[in-house]
């Protein structure tokens, strides 16, 4: 299978300036810079690459929004606040290969006329962000990033910024507002970030995950990248498993990779021998599945869609018979309560009352009208708030309680079925 | 003697007088000097200017909140809602160690529970608690981004994976 994120992960060396430099790194940024910024984006634009942070949106098209000639500055913020539960592949990309993951970044930088980049990263990271400061200083010291880089007349700067621990600073909006020095309270769109976002000017965030296959895609071409995948969904993907199977880790695979042959080859199968119960694919915001469903469907944006969840940020939660439903619910309801940025009524008040009734129900303290109650609290917070936040505690809910009602309703006085209101 | 109960009211004005002539280490004062010639604005430096402070100081004081609202050009009730909306800043001190177990989803399912149970038993210390000696604090902390090693904690800065409780014990055991 071919890799493109993970060519030469493990090479000795490929963490350093000189290793990258080895197995060919910098030349897509060379080859880019002699291109027009418009035949980068083309060329994005001819892979098919989506935005691998979790909405998928298309990055070449992305970068196309960028209006010309405002007169007014550009800046890229780089994701890499990755704090979905479940997720840790941006971290193996940037403590592994920290030179690919900025080239690709530069090469965005370049293709949607910045002269400044915000690398964002997590607060809580620690050998990531000493990986990436000392990779920064170095193509600082090389003239990588500075001015007229490899000669071509193009000026970059490009900062670490640490953020201090928000999981809403994921959130793109949040991520400009964290940039800018306030609390990380996502904006309301429109205006887009592509056309207004940090300190009012034209602002593309992408995923460190996408950026990293930029280079990959100038070296050999958007129909190379194309070429791998499914129809609508190209190229590869990293799905970073955790949970109950044998050998979790990261893993990059073609877009459209069955389910079952992740789990059971590059997995090593169920831990213990048990018996799988359910798989949440995407990280804990997309709804679970009973793993009946989720074993039978293929790795891609489409059939995971089909199959009534997403693929998300690729962060495939594994759980077993021996787990109890209620239970995990109670600690994603508590994780979304403590991450509510509070500018909402609805995620506010809604991811606090429902963490609230869902602890009671784990507990075995329940009341009978509360699976109805949350049902309607999960309707009332979905799309009626500025981000994601409150409908990514909603779906977790909603998918619980359809695939595994019985778990709730054993722990409830009587059996409950949901109100049509 | 320095402010850190956030609910305490602290006169602005005087807080700006008597921290007027305050600086960081001259190597931090560098840095955010070379910062704030490459951020468009001085507030935009904020959070690293307030990372700088809680690296020198331990925790940031409302004193040393005022300096920051001085070096970024901002309201001190602002930097007060910036320092407070983010978990990592620490309003008060905490342990010399500051150990933070993971309770999320992906480690629960690997045995976060025993490993929360064990480091609590071994501290003497629950959710929030900080030894009397200064040594110790503790805090169950949402996903750290280690869930294909799970389960993980972290100390001070230092990310320890793949725990059993006994792995978890034998690393306090160390630091101790």
């Amino acid at each position: 299978m071919t890799k493109v994120l993970f060519e030469h992960r493990g090479k000795k060396g490929v963490d350093t300036f000189e290793g990258w430099e080895a197995v060919g790194g910098f030349e897509a940024l060379k080859r880019a810079l002699k291109m027009k910024p418009e035949e980068v984006i083309e060329e994005v634009k001819t892979s098919g690459l989506r935005g691998r942070g979790g909405a998928g949106f298309p990055a070449g098209v992305k970068w196309g929004f960028v209006p010309k000639n405002t007169g007014k500055p550009i800046y890229l913020c780089i994701n890499a606040d990755e704090s979905e539960p479940g997720t840790c592949k941006d971290r193996v990309l940037m403590e592994e290969l920290p030179f690919m993951c900025l080239e690709g970044a530069l090469i965005a930088a370049y293709a949607i006329g910045a002269k400044l980049a915000f690398w964002y990263i997590r607060g809580e990271f620690d050998l990531s962000e000493r990986v990436m400061s000392r990779a920064v200083e170095v193509l600082r010291e090389k003239g990588v990033i500075g001015k007229d880089v490899f000669g071509s007349g193009w000026d970059i700067d490009l900062v670490v910024h640490r953020g201090a621990g928000a999981y809403i600073c994921g959130e793109e909006t949040g991520l400009i507002s964290s940039v800018e020095g306030d609390k990380g309270q996502p904006k309301i769109k429109p205006p887009f970030p592509a056309v207004e976002g940090a300190f009012r000017c034209p602002t593309i965030v992408n995923n460190v995950e996408t950026l990293a296959a930029v280079p990959w895609i100038i070296n050999k071409g958007g129909l190379a990248y194309a070429a791998l995948g499914t129809e609508k969904s190209k190229g590869t993907k990293l799905f970073s498993v955790s949970g109950a199977v044998a050998k979790p880790g990261v893993y990059e695979v073609e877009m459209g990779y069955p389910m079952h042959d992740l789990i059971m080859n590059e997995c090593g199968g169920p831990q213990f021998g048990k018996t799988l119960k359910a798989i949440i694919p995407g990280g804990s915001s997309v709804p679970v599945l009973p793993a009946k469903i989720a074993m039978e469907m293929n790795l891609d944006y489409e059939s995971v869609q089909a199959a009534g969840s997403l693929l998300g940020s690729g962060g495939v939660i594994v759980i077993d018979e021996s787990q109890s439903m209620p239970e995990l619910l109670a600690i994603l309801g508590r994780f979304y309560a403590h991450e509510s940025c509070g500018q909402c009524t609805p995620c506010r008040e809604g991811t606090g009352w429902g963490s609230r009734l869902l602890d009671r129900v784990a507990e075995g303290e329940g009341k009978d009208q509360d699976m109805p109650t949350l049902e309607r609290i999960a309707r009332f917070m979905t799309g009626t708030t500025i981000c994601f936040l409150a409908s990514s505690m909603a779906m977790p809910i909603q998918s619980f309680f359809k695939h595994f009602r019985h778990e709730f309703e054993a722990l409830l006085p009587v059996t409950t079925e949901a109100k049509g209101d | 003697m320095q402010t850190d109960n956030i609910e305490d009211v602290v006169d602005a004005a005087e807080l700006e007088a008597k921290t007027a002539d305050w600086k960081l280490s001259p190597e931090r004062e560098a840095m955010i000097d070379d910062l704030q010639s490459r951020y468009p604005t001085k507030k935009s430096t904020l959070l690293p200017v307030l990372w700088a402070i809680q690296e020198q100081e331990g925790w940031i004081s409302r004193e040393w909140m005022a300096y920051a609202a001085r070096r970024c050009d901002a309201a001190l009730s602002h930097v007060l809602g910036v320092v407070s909306f983010y978990t990592m800043y620490h309003r008060k001190p905490v342990g010399k160690y500051h150990v933070q177990v993971c309770r999320n989803i992906s480690c629960h399912i690997r045995g976060a529970p025993k490993i929360i149970a064990a480091v609590e038993e071994k501290l003497g210390l629950q959710n929030g608690g900080v030894s009397s000696c200064g040594k110790w604090s503790l805090e169950h902390v949402e996903c750290l981004a280690g869930c294909s090693w799970a389960p993980v904690m972290q100390i001070n800065r230092t990310l320890h994976e793949n725990l059993g409780p006994d792995e978890a014990l034998k690393i306090l055991g160390e630091l101790e």
